[in-house]
């Protein structure tokens, strides 16, 4: 039952790099959204600080007798302190004339603030004014403000390793929770193979335990499957069955019609073919018969029914009736053993299975031989049946139980090869098996055990 | 004539030389392979102590010491600063706007106090606060003025002991003085009517401190208003003739710093200067230190030192400097 399938992908690996791609996706995102934000935010912080700045130095401005006079406040350029001792530029200009501080300081454009490199460094620069009235005259003065950014990239570095940790974090977490969340929805489809693989070979009743509801339609269909399996395999038991059923009884004419001619046939020739015609009937008949035994065995093994018994009765009585053909063949059958081993379970099958095992060591067991039929409670309730034939083959002891095997060495005796099939499937019925063995003196050995 | 003028030029030439420096001096010149040149507005004598302990441990420099007046510092160091390695100046704001125009070097792996440092390229090494120097003879019998208000009393009291002899910085010339007289009058008003007082007796004006000192020790002046201690400290002879007041008020206290140059050949030895120069400046143990120790600061804003921030460009803008010169001429130059 290996059959080779494809195996295409892995519904867990899917699965894992979804989850964990997509926690990628979205930790990084989570990095940079907040990394921006952080950016934005330092910036601002800067931004006021230079317009504070800047606003206090326009307020300090005035004329005065005509002439623009600034008298700058300590705090303007006190206030632009920073942990990382940034640089300050500054210019005064008064109707875009060149007043103090430093002159290469220029502002282009009409934004308030700008981004720019001056004296080897990037400097946040904002521009602010203010018109300026005396008694006679207007005036525009404008102050140029620069700081450079260390502080701010300090800053910038300190929130991007928080962010870069709180994207790990979350990655993190989104791995083990993909993990988690991966395996208990891959542990539903386990413990359902768990429980198909557990079940008993003949096993076919629907699954009823509860299954995901997305796993619904795969458990029906299966129930569905295993249902139209056992109806068909039921109804080709029931057929065999039928069929050896009906072949029987003509076969039982058929064999008492050629026996009768074997008497008035007198050429050898004749009498040799006749003889080998009732051969092959008896061949066919007890064939038909194991198959019925095996349909109704398989039908029984799945509605156990269990009764006390005592299995050397229950042996004893099958030694009873089957003394005479043993009798026709010159064998004689010995009982051994306990002298009581109680045992629940079911009576016709256990004589079944044994039958099979007595006939098949009638069937190998040399003329004016015994074949020890052993019934022991000890280590489990176990019937041995040990004939003193050829025994079994070594090679073969392995797969001999499997239906229709027969020996490679018993191309002469007549068998369907179900007759070890038979016994097993009792035993294993039970809850047993059943063990091959070949004895040193000669003879060979099966072990029924419950 | 050609002799002549031959001669005339060449004492032009000597002259000229000697005008270019207070003074100038070698340091380990035999046995060096490289030469530091640092420009400083600190006094040879009381710097070479430091700078002999320092060719003990490192032979292979010599270092060339040029002193001259912090004003004269920051003009001179702006128009060639490939032509020095180190400049060291008493005048904090025009260090700053040096460092802050970009003309310091940032040094890796220097340590020092973050309050004492700016942009690991401008670093402090003293603390000196500005004194009110006496001489004892002056006040021969009378208490001597502790604050800045003692001081106007005192000075308004007896003005015809006074008039002609009081001396203080010529804030125009002097860098240090420009810084000291800025900072006090941020402090305080009472900064403004002693320059009332003193213009109205008319103060004596000093480039340098050195020069202060000498007349106050001989007597020509009484009283010097915004002198550094250590100075007037560091003459034995002054020991019993001169008595040093801090003002009790509020101090105004100076850091001496130093920057290695944008532009130094030599950047490794004069790191090596610069990190000399601190751990010798912070050692307690330091015998042969002649100049005051940077000093921990102390809790509250009282004792601190003048701050390395960029508030010290305020002073430096021109209209702020024209303002606050034409006052202080207004206050003091009464003619």
């Amino acid at each position: 039952m290996t059959d080779s399938f494809a195996v295409s992908g892995s519904l867990r690996n899917r699965l894992m790099l979804t989850l964990i791609g997509g926690a990628a996706v979205l930790a990084l995102l989570l990095f940079f959204v907040v990394r921006n934000y952080a950016v934005q935010v330092a910036q601002e912080g800067q931004d006021n600080i230079l317009a504070a700045s800047a606003t206090s130095i326009l307020d300090a401005a005035s004329i005065r007798d005509g002439e623009v006079e600034l008298d700058m406040p300590y705090s303007a350029f006190s206030m632009l302190s920073t942990s990382a001792d940034d640089r300050v530029f500054y210019a005064v200009l008064q109707d875009g004339e060149f007043l103090s501080g430093y002159e290469e300081l220029a502002f282009t454009n009409s934004q308030v603030f700008q981004t720019d490199q001056m004296r080897g460094s990037d400097v946040r620069k904002i521009s602010a004014s203010r018109t300026l009235i005396g008694a006679n005259r207007r005036t525009e003065l404008q102050i140029v403000l620069a700081q450079t950014q260390d502080a701010l990239s300090e800053t910038l570095d300190r929130i991007s390793q928080n962010a870069a940790l709180l994207g790990i974090g979350f990655f993190t977490l989104a791995v083990a929770l993909s993990f988690w969340a991966t395996s208990s929805t891959i542990g539903q489809l386990g413990k359902l193979t768990t429980s198909v693989t557990r079940r008993g070979p003949q096993d076919l009743s629907p699954f009823t335990k509860p299954v995901p509801r997305e796993m619904a339609p795969l458990v029906i269909s299966l129930n569905s499957l295993m249902g139209r399996l056992d109806q068909s395999l039921s109804q080709s038991e029931d057929f065999i069955a039928e069929a050896a059923h009906r072949v029987r009884t003509p076969l039982a004419t058929v064999r008492s019609y050629a026996e009768a001619t074997l008497q008035r046939v007198d050429k050898e020739e004749n009498r040799e073919a006749m003889r080998s015609m009732v051969k092959a009937i008896d061949e066919s008949s007890r064939a038909a018969g194991q198959l019925l035994d095996h349909a109704m065995i398989t039908f029984r093994a799945d509605h156990l029914e269990r009764h006390e018994i005592d299995l050397v009765d229950l042996v004893a009585d099958l030694v009873q009736r089957m003394t005479p053909i043993a009798d026709m063949k010159d064998l004689s059958l010995s009982l051994l053993g306990d002298p009581s081993v109680p045992y629940s379970g079911d009576p016709v099958l256990i004589q079944n299975g044994v039958r099979n095992l007595i006939d098949n060591a009638m069937k190998y067991g040399p003329a004016e031989s015994v074949i020890e039929i052993t019934v022991s409670a000890r280590p489990k309730p176990q019937i041995m049946v040990c004939d003193r034939g050829s025994g079994f083959p070594t090679n073969e002891i392995e797969t001999l139980t499997s239906r229709f095997q027969r020996g490679a060495n018993e191309k002469d005796t007549i068998g369907s090869g179900l007759g070890l099939t038979i016994a097993r499937d009792v035993a294993m019925a039970h809850g047993g098996g059943i063990d091959l063995e070949n004895k040193p003196e000669g003879g060979a050995c099966v072990t029924l055990s419950l | 004539m050609r002799n002549l003028i031959a001669l005339v030029l060449v004492l032009l030439g000597h002259a000229g030389w000697a005008q270019q420096w207070e003074d100038r001096q070698v340091f380990n010149k035999a046995q060096s392979t490289m030469t530091l040149r640092i420009i400083s507005s600190t006094d040879t004598d009381l710097f070479a102590p430091l700078i002999e302990a320092f060719i003990l441990r490192n032979p292979d420099i010599a270092i060339e010491y040029l002193v001259t007046g912090t004003a004269d510092i920051d003009r001179r160091f702006r128009k060639t600063p490939e032509a020095f390695d180190i400049a060291i100046s008493s005048a904090m704001d025009l260090q700053f706007k040096l460092t802050n125009d970009g003309y310091a070097r940032e040094l890796e792996g220097v340590i020092h106090p973050d309050w004492a440092q700016w942009r690991q390229s401008l670093y402090a090494f003293t603390s000196e606060p500005a004194a009110i120097v006496i001489n004892r003879a002056a006040f021969e019998g009378l208490p001597i003025p502790q604050s800045r208000q003692e001081l106007i009393e005192a000075l308004r009291a007896r003005p015809e002991v006074f008039r002609g002899r009081i001396g203080t910085y010529d804030v125009r010339r002097s860098g240090l003085g420009y810084l000291f007289a800025t900072q006090d009058a941020r402090a305080s008003e009472t900064f403004w009517r002693l320059m009332e007082v003193m213009g109205g007796l008319d103060a004596e004006l000093y480039c340098c401190s050195g020069e202060m000192i000498d007349d106050l020790t001989n007597g020509t002046i009484a009283v010097a208003y915004n002198v550094l201690g250590s100075y007037a400290k560091a003459r034995e002879e002054n020991q019993n003739v001169l008595e040093i007041v801090l003002p009790s008020d509020f101090p105004t206290t100076m850091m001496r710093t130093a920057l290695v140059s944008k532009l130094s050949d030599n950047p490794t030895a004069a790191q090596r200067f610069i990190q000399f120069l601190l751990t010798f400046q912070s050692n307690p143990m330091g015998d042969a230190r002649t100049l005051p120790a940077l000093q921990e600061r102390e809790n509250g804003a009282e004792r601190a030192a003048i701050a390395l921030e960029p508030a010290l460009m305020t002073f430096l803008d021109t209209l702020k400097r024209n303002k606050f010169l034409s006052e202080w001429e207004n206050a003091l130059i009464q003619e």
